[in-house]
């Protein structure tokens, strides 16, 4: 065929033509330049001057941070060695850097603790947070709360050895007692906890060495960073299972129950947290018995969880309501109970479609630590405002040390959030 | 013949109230009831204990007493001699002031920011989302503090703006930046004609709004097209320039001029209410953007195709099909986004704004050792702003609600 086709035209190709590279416009750097900067003019101009400002700030940024100073004693010796040139004083971190994460009163030989605690924590919320990892890891979890607090404040091993045991003799009963029925077993373990924890308190009176294998730090020495860290890891965990209880209340057929969880809610989320501190700082103790001594922070993290659970309880009933009613009856047709039908059906559901909103709160949460230096606590932000910024050495370096701050914050959050979208796409079963 | 199982009648047991479902939700009710008020009782009776030890009672008398302290940004008339209540009214105005400001800046930013990160140019794109991210990862008490720092500590002091060679002079001749704060002209009405100006220029507003409802209807009931964009331009300017000059120009502007070590007229506003107006404006902008964001990402491919296919123009869709529609998810978040902007002004006191949590929750508290009463006090009234704008944002979502069936 092709032969004869050959004889009857000029010329005929027998082979194809190496491909050529389309037009120089229209491919690599330049045609990504012109569809994404200069598609039009309005856009490039725009451009244009997207990049002045960002030249702009780096030509007064870049040169102040790689001429800072790092090793000096006080501002009035860096700006010496600045010797009127552009450059930061970051000496300030270098040698303030233990009161910006511990607070001023945390005795220093005592660092390797709270530090020990915080790396501690990447392995208890390791297998909370990646599925894949081994579920035996989850005991670990378990246990961490009682070693960071043993870790953090140190005294006794007794305490949070004690604490441990009231809450595995609360479970004992429970899991004795949930086969006639949950609310039964429910109360009986509450009831023997709360026993145990009374009589142990004589125990751990009574056995308490003088000297502890850990000394003990008061909780007022508490500050920097870590005071941030605690209270936000401490208060977020604490008000998640409130916040389904809330939750669940808020959406319960029982009138008095729903009346008391609405009015609840909407009382703590109509008022600010400042507020709430202030009634954790100056009002809670006329609601004490006389003579009653409460530390600070724990009056703080009281107030920091009933503020976060009405938020997070909010979350989860977003979540209980987008599912569908049948659900519900399905739960109800295989003749589960409440107690079962809400384990092991409905909040499974639910709380995997509020995960984002959730994430959401605690990032809040944990930026709002801050707020505690309005009422005298030495945070982060206290410690900067108050025992640095005052000291004659360090009066006037303002930048860098928020800078600092807000990088150690920005660290944390961003974190968060990035590995709440990794989880929103892993958990997605819906096939789109 | 049927069957009826009725319940056994007159065989009631003690064990059915935890094991009968008929009683048993009144059995938990019943016992929530009575755990809360033994609670309530408990801490009633704990801070009775206590006011009767400390001397104290309950009473609300010290908002009639003279205040004795002075607040350097008074909406009102307010001197020392005032009593707390004033103190407590001015400090609530100055609340309302900065998140009214803080609202309307922070709804600007956060619209620019979220339609330029859906930009298809990439430098802006990127730029939006660092200022999204950095804004919304960090504190906005660090931002209030960072913007107050370069308030008080970067701006030249007063005395920087003197003498035949100043250091600093002022923008504009209008607008001077200095430590003690921003500095801008006042208008100064001249009696009755300055009122008929702002008269005049309400009444075209008002007009505007009449004339492209008058061009819509007709629009609907013709199928004629009235140009509304100059037209509004127009009504907006027109009269009242013209009225303004032919009234002689009774509005003024009084502007600030250094006299001694300050500067005298014009409007003072203080680096506190700077800091903490733009910081709440720029922290929150950053929330809103991704509101706006999600809100147009969320109306389908569909609906421009479907209204392209119509032959609407570009602009024809977004205002008569996209917006519609995102609005409708934009404005509940926008709104709980305002009510963080009310609540988050209470960190007014770290910068020293004398809003209600500084005047009512710090120097009243401090100084009549009231504490119960004034944070009471404090918290009702932040419970009734946020359920004002709850009730106002109900109304809004039932309005909207798409009315299927």
């Amino acid at each position: 065929m092709s032969d004869t086709h050959a004889h009857s035209v000029a010329f005929v190709r027998t082979e194809t033509l190496p491909q050529l590279p389309p037009p120089v416009g229209e491919r690599g750097a330049v045609k990504w330049m012109r569809e994404n900067l200069f598609s039009t003019i309005p856009n490039g101009i725009l451009t244009l001057v997207a990049l002045y400002v960002i030249y702009r700030f780096a030509a007064f940024a870049l040169p102040w941070i790689a001429n800072g100073i790092w090793n000096t004693d006080s501002l009035a010796e860096c700006r010496e060695v600045l010797d009127g040139t552009t450059g930061a004083c970051f000496s300030v971190i270098s040698e303030r850097w233990n009161q910006l994460l511990f607070g001023f009163s945390y005795p220093s030989e005592l660092y390797w603790r709270p530090a020990l605690a915080f790396v501690l924590l990447f392995f208890a919320a390791a297998p909370v947070m990646f599925f894949d990892l081994p579920r035996k890891l989850l005991i670990f979890t378990a246990l961490y709360p009682f070693i960071a607090f043993w870790l953090i404040w140190g005294g006794t091993i007794l305490t949070p050895l004690f604490a441990l045991v009231g809450i595995v003799v609360g479970y004992l009963v429970y899991s004795r007692y949930v086969r006639d029925s949950f609310a039964m077993g429910f109360f009986g373990g509450v009831l023997a906890a709360l026993i145990f924890w009374w009589l142990s308190g004589y125990v751990t009176a009574a056995l308490a060495p003088e000297e502890p294998f850990l000394e003990a730090v008061q909780s007022r020495d508490m500050g920097g960073f870590m005071l941030n860290m605690i209270l936000g890891v401490v208060c977020v965990s604490l008000s998640l299972p409130l916040g389904i209880v809330l939750a669940l209340g808020r959406q319960s057929s029982m009138p008095i129950i729903k009346w008391i969880c609405v009015i609840f809610i909407e009382f703590i989320r109509g008022v600010p947290l400042i507020t709430l501190l202030f009634v954790a700082n100056v009002v809670l103790a006329y609601f004490l018995p006389p003579g009653t001594t409460f530390d600070l922070i724990l009056r703080v993290i009281i107030m920091i969880t009933m503020f976060s659970s009405a938020y997070i309880a909010e979350v989860i009933r977003g979540g209980l309501a987008a599912l569908p009613k049948g659900q519900y009856e399905a739960a109800d047709s295989l003749g589960l109970d409440y107690a079962q039908a809400m384990r092991l059906i409905i909040l499974p559901q639910a709380l995997k479609i509020s995960i984002p909103g959730i994430v959401n709160v605690a990032v809040g949460l944990f930026k709002d630590t801050t707020l505690v230096s309005v009422i005298s606590m030495f945070d982060l932000v206290g410690m900067i405002r108050g025992p640095i910024l005052s000291s004659t050495d360090w009066n006037g370096v303002y930048w860098e040390l928020f800078m600092a701050a807000s990088v150690l914050f920005f660290v944390v959050c961003y974190g968060i959030s990035q590995y709440s979208q990794w989880l929103e796409r892993r958990l997605a079963t819906d096939h789109r | 013949m049927t069957t009826v199982t009725d319940p056994p009648q007159g065989s009631f047991r003690l064990s059915m109230l935890i094991n009968d479902t008929r009683y048993r939700s009144y059995t938990f009710q019943f016992i929530a009831l009575a755990l809360l008020i033994a609670f309530m009782a408990y801490l009633g009776m704990n801070l009775v204990r206590n006011l009767a030890a400390a001397g104290l009672n309950i009473s609300f008398g010290f908002l009639g007493e003279p205040a004795g302290y002075d607040i350097n940004q008074r909406p009102i008339e307010y001197d020392s001699q005032s009593t707390h209540f004033r103190a407590a009214a001015v400090g609530i105005l100055n609340t309302l002031i900065v998140a009214f400001l803080a609202c309307v800046t922070a709804t600007i930013f956060g619209v620019i920011a979220g339609v330029l990160r859906l930009s298809n140019n990439w430098v802006i794109r990127k730029l939006m989302s660092f200022y999204v991210e950095i804004f919304r990862n960090i504190p906005v008490l660090i931002w209030i503090i960072i913007i107050f720092s370069i308030m008080t500590v970067s701006m030249p002091a007063p005395r920087a703006f003197r003498g035949e060679n100043p250091d600093s002079s002022m923008l504009f001749d209008m607008f001077a930046f200095t430590n003690r704060g921003v500095y801008t002209p006042k208008p100064v009405l001249d009696g009755a004609a300055g009122w008929i100006v702002i008269a005049v220029f309400i009444a075209s507003v008002i007009g505007i709004f009449a004339y492209r409802r008058y061009a819509t209807k007709k629009l609907y009931a013709t199928g004629q097209l009235l140009p509304t964009f100059w037209p509004s331009i127009a009504m907006f300017f027109v009269p009242t320039i013209l009225v303004y000059f032919i009234l002689g120009r009774p509005i003024t502007l009084d502007y600030p001029s250094l006299q001694g070590f300050n500067f005298q007229g014009g409007i003072q506003l203080r680096g506190s209410l700077i800091a903490l107006w733009f910081a709440l404006a720029i922290y929150t902008g950053a929330f809103i953007a991704e509101n706006v964001r999600a809100g147009i990402q969320a109306i389908s491919k569909g609906q421009t195709e479907a209204a392209a296919s119509l032959g609407l123009r570009p602009g024809r869709i977004m205002n008569l099909v996209i917006l519609p529609q995102a609005l409708r998810v934009i404005i509940p978040p926008l709104i709980s986004q305002y009510l963080n902007i009310t609540k988050n002004s209470s960190l007014a006191i770290a910068v020293g704004y004398m809003d209600v949590t500084a005047t009512l929750g710090g120097i009243t508290l401090n100084q009549t050792g009231r504490a119960i009463e004034a944070i009471l006090l404090l918290m009702l009234f932040y419970l009734t702003i946020s359920l004002l704008i709850s009730a106002v944002m109900n109304v809004y979502n039932n309005s909207v609600k798409l009315k299927e069936r």
